[in-house]
């Protein structure tokens, strides 16, 4: 009788990469949180935009380069991801220094569609008011 | 810590039988892992393991069943991109048990 | 001398701009880490830094750098790319190492 009820689910990202642990550690909760199939947003705002940096190369820290795996969001059904435009302003970046991050369509002949969405405060707000979960990394 | 004997050197694995470091996995050590689960290896075998090196190379993760499943359907064919093809192959988990016989940590996203 | 290090981002916290306001002219500070993100064109604190690099030495780790996706080449002018070894001349060509948190 229990009908199956999807919530709406946003992760919150204002961390740098590497300097701690949550970015990574947030990572791995999104991509566990999609097995459960609810309806997923992720958002990046603040320095958690710096996550999403193309051309990450950690060679010379011996740390993991976990910048890949975010490329795997589109596989995990993980296809809205919304980016602060005032944290990439205040920072100098556009979204030409973000990684570009896509799905494939499958209501539309699975064509290959970009997940990231640059957005502003009021939308950003918007977004944030219609979830049922924020959970802040 | 318990580890496995290939070809005279021990590969240290985790407590579920993962191995620690992916970089020491040889073809033997797939192999040496599958005659513990008394497993044959076939070329169908041989053909998931590798789609889950390449996956991890590239994501740096390894997929969950259900990415796992769609992934291969895209890449192999329908017919091997279904859960039925794949738990033939691997009994304990297309994703788990691949895997583990791959060096890979287990898969993100399986609970 | 002092050498200063800064390791946290100027966004994240106001590590930096402590620094910035009390190291002494002459002072070498390093940013590395999350505190890179300071010594890169184009953000709230280009202004701060350029102003800084007129009185002080300023260093940016250049592992910490590549590692987050920037290059060279989107460093504030005037402020120097180091490595490990860079870093540790620095730390012992001074006669403390003073860390902002």
């Amino acid at each position: 009788m229990t009908e199956n009820v999807t919530k709406k689910f946003l992760y919150v990202n204002r961390k740098a990469p590497y300097g701690t642990i949550y970015a990574l550690e947030s990572l791995e909760v999104v991509l566990i949180g999609a097995a459960f199939e609810q309806d997923v947003s992720v958002a990046f705002i603040d320095d958690g935009v710096y996550q999403l940096k193309k051309d990450q190369s950690t060679d010379g820290i011996g740390m993991k380069n976990f910048s890949p795996t975010y490329n795997a969001l589109g596989d995990y059904e993980v296809t809205q991801i919304y980016v602060d435009k005032e944290s990439l302003d205040e920072r100098g970046l556009t979204a030409d220094d973000l990684m570009n991050l896509v799905y494939e369509d499958e209501d539309d002949d699975y064509a290959e569609k970009s997940s990231i969405s640059i957005v502003n405060r009021d939308e950003l707000a918007k977004l944030m008011e219609q979830q049922d979960v924020v959970l802040s990394f | 810590m318990s580890s496995i004997e290939v070809n005279g050197k021990s590969i240290e694995t985790d407590e579920e039988g993962y191995l620690v470091d992916r970089t020491e996995w040889t073809e033997e050590a797939a192999q040496i892992l599958a005659d513990q689960d008394e497993l044959e290896l076939t070329d169908n075998h041989w053909e998931v393991m590798h789609f889950l090196r390449d996956y991890y190379e590239e994501y740096q993760i390894a997929p969950a069943v259900r990415v796992l499943t769609k992934a291969i359907g895209k890449k192999l064919g329908k017919e091997k991109g279904n859960s039925k093809y794949l738990y033939e192959l691997f009994p304990y988990g297309p994703a788990k048990q691949a895997c583990r016989f791959a060096g890979l940590p287990k898969p993100t996203g399986c609970v | 001398m002092t050498l200063h290090t800064v390791n946290k981002s100027p966004f994240d916290r106001n590590s930096l701009e402590s620094c910035l306001r009390l190291a002494r002219p002459g002072h070498s500070v390093l940013l590395f880490e999350d505190g890179i993100y300071g010594a890169l064109k184009g953000t709230r604190f280009e202004q701060l830094v350029t102003e800084a690099v007129k009185s002080n030495s300023i260093y940016v780790l250049l592992p910490d750098l590549e590692a987050r996706g920037m290059r060279a080449d989107k460093v504030i002018d005037g402020i120097k790319t180091v490595d490990y070894a860079g870093f540790v001349n620095l730390a012992a060509e001074n006669t403390r190492v003073q860390a902002w948190l």
